[in-house]
């Protein structure tokens, strides 16, 4: 079985442990130059508050003092997160990140107790060891994981864990109740065309044709209809969720050398760059990590990662290849051999949705010049092959001011800024 | 409140790169390897739970009949359950606060151990124990 590991509203959450007195009250986290909300408490959505809204269209909630607005603070983020993924590492035996908020874990040889009790026992021990809220969702593919993750956080019932079976009364009960668009993966505009052919369920999909649907729509839809029967078909690694893209490799043969990490960081960045722009989507943050062998007991392991925020939300390649190039600088260490390098970007905005701000916070003469350049880049490379162009310079080692009106302390990663205790 | 376990998982081997890791870059192994594998490393010592221990800093002398100053780092584990007679970290009024937690007359209480600040009762059920205070580092000024 799959099981999925999700933190409940992961940055606010974060913040909340070093600030109890937060607890309860409508929170949000914004972009960086505190542009606009990336992240919201239960009690901030239940005000209405979508994600992207512009933070200056809060700010008479702000000055009457119903809200809390905080910059993000991805030091902390990023390492509360390496937390958890160490928590679940002393429980089971793989862990992978889907996002910096969710890990998938593989709950192998269990009987129906077992499982229970190793889903309960996740659940808490990452809200004890780190403070952070979480449910989990176990099931036989990663489509019904997330589905049980989903059922988990929206039905108090449940207590934090669900379990979904393949084929059981309660699994069908379930997908009767989940509209398509709620399915991972599956955006509401293929619901609505699905939902003309008569389908409006998740349990209407699983047991629709899955080679007509293919034919008609995309072998994603075919590959979703196997996970809901239970027939695991969808890597990890595929990233149809659009919330987060993922770039990362293994090297033919590990290396330590700073310039092969260097040349794989920047590819990657860059290649993640393309999806973004893609996608049309702004990237907020980014995630690097590295990885030694951990099967190779002999050797020493070195497993670092590192959440920075973007300058501003952008998808041009330059600032994202430069971000990922001074995480690299700070997490790498010599005399490691490192197996696994990947840039992972964060807090994903439509552009569409984001034009306001992003006139508010770059040069706004130099954007359409920008995005004219990162056009041209994306089509020679379709054309005539990856890397047919790509940034060999880092940009100019600007010094990226962020414009953080309201950042909490770094508490895990500075000694400066420790949490104070009163005595 | 309280159960008297202490619960105390396996310490993770790897959790902090050892110092072995310092050999050479070329690819040779460093004659110095296998001793520099000995040199110990604090965190070993202090740290039982990498990822349930965080650092603070203390602010305010109440403490000081537990050897805990004014400016000093507390090395604080959330996986240790509280029992009566720990130092713990809690929340309390929205301020974080260092105290011994104790039981008097049936009653628990967050004691300071300083005639000037008196023992705060608390309600079991809705205290919120942050975490355990393990150790404390003391600096010196020199």
């Amino acid at each position: 079985m799959i099981g999925l590991v999700d933190c409940n509203n992961f940055y606010v959450s974060c913040e909340r442990v070093f600030q109890p007195s937060l607890e309860g009250r409508p929170v949000g986290v914004l972009s960086n130059n505190d542009g606009c909300v990336i992240a919201r408490s239960t009690e901030l959505k239940a005000m209405g508050v979508e994600m992207g809204t512009p933070a200056f269209r809060l700010q008479p909630c702000l000055q009457r003092g119903e809200i809390h607005l905080l910059s993000s603070n991805y030091e902390l983020y990023g390492d509360m997160s390496a937390r958890v993924r160490m928590v679940l590492e002393e429980g089971v035996d793989e862990v992978e990140p889907y996002s910096i908020d969710e890990m998938f874990v593989r709950l192998e040889g269990l009987d129906d107790a077992a499982l229970t009790r190793q889903a309960r026992s996740l659940y808490d021990d990452v809200r004890r060891y780190t403070g952070l809220p979480v449910c989990v969702g176990v099931g036989p593919t990663h489509t019904l994981a997330k589905l049980a993750n989903h059922v988990a956080k929206s039905s108090a019932a449940y207590q934090g864990v669900c379990i979904l079976t393949a084929d059981s009364d309660g699994t069908r009960y379930l997908l009767r109740h989940t509209p398509i668009g709620d399915i991972w993966g599956l955006g509401r505009r293929l619901a609505e065309r699905l939902a003309l052919l008569g389908l409006r369920n998740a349990w209407d999909l699983r047991n629709a044709d899955a080679k007509t649907l293919r034919r008609h729509h995309s072998v994603v839809l075919e590959r979703t209809i196997l996970e809901l029967r239970g027939i695991s078909c969808i890597a990890m690694q595929d990233d149809e969720a659009r919330r987060r893209i993922m770039v990362s490799r293994s090297f033919g043969r590990a290396t330590g050398e700073w310039q092969h990490l260097r040349e794989a960081i920047t590819q990657h960045a860059q290649h993640a760059a393309e999806k973004l722009r893609h996608q049309r989507s702004l990237a907020c943050a980014l995630y690097v990590f590295l990885k030694t062998n951990r099967h190779r007991h002999d050797q020493p392991q070195h497993t670092p990662e590192l959440v920075v925020a973007l300058p501003h939300p952008t998808n041009d390649s330059r600032p994202i290849i430069a971000t990922a190039r001074r995480a690299l600088a700070r997490i790498h260490r010599p005399g490691y051999r490192y197996m696994k390098a990947g840039v992972m970007l964060l807090d994903l905005l439509d552009t569409e949705h984001h034009q306001l701000s992003l006139l508010d916070t770059t040069d706004d003469t130099e954007h359409p010049r920008n995005e004219r350049l990162m056009t041209t880049l994306d089509t020679l490379n379709r054309r005539m092959g990856r890397n047919t162009i790509g940034f060999g310079l880092p940009t100019a080692n600007a010094p990226w001011k962020l414009r953080c009106g309201n950042l909490s302390s770094r508490y895990t990663t500075r000694w400066g800024e420790l949490l104070k205790v009163k005595a | 409140m309280p159960d008297t376990t202490l619960h105390t998982p396996p310490l993770r081997p790897g959790a902090f790169p050892s110092t072995a890791a310092r050999a050479g870059l070329t690819g040779f192994p460093s004659p110095a390897e296998n001793y520099a594998e000995r040199t110990l490393d604090l965190n070993e010592c202090l740290v039982k739970h990498p990822a349930a221990t965080f650092f603070m800093r203390v602010e305010g002398h109440s403490m000081q009949a537990h050897s805990i100053h004014h400016g000093d780092i507390l090395v604080v584990d959330r996986a240790v359950s509280a029992c009566f007679g720990h130092i713990v970290v809690a929340p309390i009024d929205g301020e974080i606060l260092v105290k011994r937690l104790e039981q008097r007359h049936g009653r628990a209480f967050l004691c300071s151990g300083h005639p000037d600040h008196a023992p705060i009762p608390i309600n079991e059920r809705s205290l919120q124990i942050w975490g355990v205070v393990r150790s404390v580092i003391h600096e010196f000024p020199l």
